[in-house]
């Protein structure tokens, strides 16, 4: 495959991935700002500052939905806005046409002007409608590759490029929501805490999920082990990373040899099955998510330097 | 003026029953709508093509007219005979002209219209490409001037673009209207991709020893026909590679690819000879694989075209085409060329200034329709600034008549309608000569125009072929 190939499918992964957990973040905004006791602004905040890619705004005194949603949706100078990530999924797509299958190109292609013309207010208005037709758009883009992408190393990149950028927001979105898993914030079990760590979950889209697997109340380690070391959620850091590691396993036993992305991978697989969720807290929650994120972003340079992109 | 589905006494012609049922079955509105609907498929595939230089929509759509042109068994029996002769007849004037151009010393051509060319290029001089084929894919633009009357236009031997939508037209018209092509009534287009690639391993150099590596060469996704090169790689199963994704060493050429370089054997470039090379031909050439020339020389990859092809399709070399034919073939050419007049020569260039009105000018390497002089569809000024261009270079410019081209129907905002089409088909040389039964047709779709390029409002149609 060609190393071009492989890099513009690795990115387009990414893209894609990025583009529908921004939707959910700023869906989570939008919940969260409806509901009784909420402190609209500061929702709003943590949206822009768990996205990365709006410390400008989220510093801001005076911050408003429509602020967010312009820079986080349609703003074009924003290389991670949803406009932008779609866009740039589309241009990966285009660069390698022939290494995309028809029904791939399909979900890329449909409708990517959509966002093109769009005002914040419109936006702002439509605001549901709009996240939903970006996350089925990213769903009906990875439905198209599973069921109609060789699985070779071509899918091995797209899926590995997205399982980066999926561990990385989960990272972040911790990053930013660490201070309210804490144990001594407010008083635990008020109200104001149980709608702090719902909206965690609800940016993951896991707050069923996370019924599924502990079958009670929300707690912080409960919500820490699920995003971080659950190993059946698919958003979690531990599911990304094991799923990574497969992924480089079986390219290096199509290739026919090791390379030094998989060492990274495995250290940090180890080192999930190993910690507790009380370990992890004890030694600081915060200090292992910075640790993470400087991880993978360490994994997606070893990857592009082993194949040549 | 012959018009492809009515006879002059309004019935239709044998060729168009079918199309002419349907057509009826269906009814305007309805037909009106599903153009509709073919629009929104073409978007969705991302069939698009781009148009330098004009702002706007960066992709935009060759708009597409759903009813067929059709040619019966027996027009297309003469036209293949016709576009393979011309094609072998090219290819060896290309070896002739690179080699002991015995045509000139023949005294046939005038041996300045090729060596002061500037699509002949001195370094090719001597080389021998495997299969001595040059123009291994040759667009042939034939009109039809009346029922019996098909007249070339124009040769394209470097590169021809459109393929793509001879393909895809048909995959759209069977997508949407199987039952046409039910009795098998329409001659399948489906071969081409595996032809082509069959014509490209055919040629593979000599220092192949395997089986050969095909890719095709493009210069990236902001070119006018990306959608057609990634088109027609994917349909060949071959790696569409960029400029930088090749180079050169140990006198061979290599792809950069996960697992390290992997060499490439045959090249179907899709960008122009100038930026093969900057070693060779364009030093100051951002584009391009450096030493790439020198490794097909030397017998170890294949460019297809061959670089210089195109002094083979120049407007001025046109003129000469029938006397090829008879001169290396020792045949009577089976397609006319349409009259022209070479303004080089100082008894054309006097009929050409004293008949500018009734006259098409056109530059000797122009194409795309671009600065072209319609003299019946000019105004005073047009024509006295044409003629002042002329004047200053002659030898830039040949003029033919107005061609009363046939048309075809359309559907129109007012039903119905005839435009003016012409007819691209794509012909392969390796160590075969294959023909697709098929092509392009484009038409003029403002009303009059002759114009049928697609940067200046012509849309496509597909082509059928009736089966015997």
């Amino acid at each position: 495959m060609l190393s071009r190939t492989a890099e513009n499918l690795f990115w387009m992964g990414r893209y894609m991935e990025r583009a529908d957990a921004t939707a959910r973040l700023i869906e989570m905004g939008y919940r969260m700002a409806m509901l009784p006791g909420s402190n609209e602004m500061e929702e709003w905040r943590s949206v822009a500052a768990a996205s990365g890619s709006a410390p400008d705004i989220a510093g801001e005194e005076r911050l408003n939905a429509s602020a967010v949603v312009q820079r986080l949706l349609l703003d074009p100078d924003n290389a991670s806005s949803i406009r932008s990530c779609l866009n740039s999924a589309r241009a990966n797509g285009r660069a390698i046409r022939t290494a995309l299958t028809q029904d791939m190109w399909e979900a890329l292609n449909d409708g990517w002007r959509q966002l093109g013309q769009m005002d914040a207010e419109t936006a702002l208005k439509n605001l549901p409608t709009l996240l939903e037709w970006t996350k089925n758009r990213t769903a009906a883009f990875r439905g198209a590759s599973e069921i109609s992408l060789l699985r070779n190393d071509g899918y091995y990149f797209l899926r590995m490029g997205g399982l980066i950028e999926r561990a990385d927001m989960t990272l972040r979105l911790l990053d930013v929501k660490y201070y309210v898993l804490l144990p001594e914030t407010d008083v635990v079990g008020g109200g104001r805490d149980y709608h702090q760590w719902t909206s965690v979950l609800r940016a993951t889209s896991a707050l069923r999920a996370y019924h599924h697997v502990y079958k009670g109340d929300y707690t912080p380690w409960g919500i820490a082990d699920f995003l971080i070391l659950n190993g059946i959620f698919p958003r979690s850091v531990s599911y990304c990373y094991r799923s990574i590691k497969r992924f480089l396993d079986d390219l290096a036993d199509l290739y026919g040899e090791k390379s030094s992305p998989q060492l990274v991978a495995s250290e940090m697989v180890e080192r999930l099955d190993r910690i507790g969720i009380e370990e992890l807290f004890q030694s600081g929650l915060h200090e292992f998510v910075s640790d993470a994120i400087g991880t993978t972003r360490r994994l997606s340079s070893e990857i592009s330097k082993a194949y040549h992109f | 003026m012959f018009n492809e589905m009515f006879s002059d006494d309004r019935s239709i012609r044998a060729p168009y029953e079918k199309v002419s049922e349907w057509i009826n079955a269906t009814g305007i509105d309805r037909l009106a709508l599903r153009q509709s609907e073919a629009e929104a498929i073409f978007r969705k595939i991302g069939i698009t093509f781009a148009v330098y230089g004009e702002g706007g929509d960066p992709e935009r759509l060759i708009p597409f007219d759903l009813i067929p042109r059709v040619f019966g068994a027996s027009e297309w029996r003469k036209l293949s005979r016709g576009i393979k002769q011309r094609s072998r007849a090219l290819n060896a004037f290309l070896y002739d002209v690179y080699h002991r151009g015995e045509i000139l010393r023949a005294g046939v051509i005038p041996e300045e219209l090729v060596y002061q060319n500037e699509a002949f290029l001195p370094e090719m001089i001597g080389v021998d490409p495997p299969g001595r084929v040059y123009s291994h894919i040759v667009g042939v633009d034939i009109v039809r001037t009346d029922g019996d009357r098909f007249q070339v236009l124009e040769d394209n031997c470097r590169t021809p673009s459109g393929v793509s939508y001879m393909l895809e037209n048909r995959e759209i018209m069977m997508r949407m209207f199987p039952e046409l092509f039910h009795a098998g009534i329409v001659e399948s287009v489906d071969s081409y991709p595996s032809q082509l690639k069959k014509t490209l391993e055919e040629v593979a150099p000599i220092k192949c020893d395997d089986d050969p590596t095909v890719v095709l060469l493009t210069p990236g996704s902001l070119n006018s026909a990306y959608y057609e090169h990634s088109f027609l790689a994917d349909l060949m199963g071959i790696e569409l590679v960029e400029p930088q994704d090749l180079f050169v060493e140990n006198g061979l050429c290599w792809m950069r690819t996960t697992r390290g370089p992997q060499r490439v054997d045959v090249i179907y470039r899709r960008i122009d000879d100038t930026y093969i090379d900057p070693l060779t031909f364009k030093a100051d050439s951002l584009l391009g694989v450096p030493g790439l020339f020198n490794v097909y020389r030397s017998g170890g990859v294949t460019l297809c075209s061959a670089p210089g092809a195109g002094v083979a399709d120049d407007k001025a070399i046109y003129v000469f085409v029938p006397d090829m034919i008879k001169f290396y073939l020792g045949e009577k050419p089976i397609l006319e060329n349409v009259q022209t007049w070479r303004c080089a020569a100082p008894d054309d260039l006097k009929y050409v200034l004293d008949n500018l009105k009734d006259l098409v000018i056109k530059r000797v390497h122009g194409s795309g329709g671009y600065g072209m002089l319609i003299g019946p569809h000019a105004s005073k000024k047009e024509i006295e600034a044409f003629r002042a261009k002329i004047k200053a270079n002659p030898s830039e410019f040949i003029a033919q008549p107005t061609l009363d081209l046939s048309t075809a129907p359309i559907l129109g905002e007012a039903g119905i309608e005839d435009r003016h089409v012409d007819f691209r088909p794509y012909c392969l040389v390796g160590k075969e000569i294959r023909l697709t039964p098929g092509g392009l047709t484009r038409v003029a779709l403002k009303k009059g125009s002759l114009v049928v390029n697609s940067s200046q409002g012509g849309g496509v149609k597909d082509t059928w072929i009736l089966a015997d």
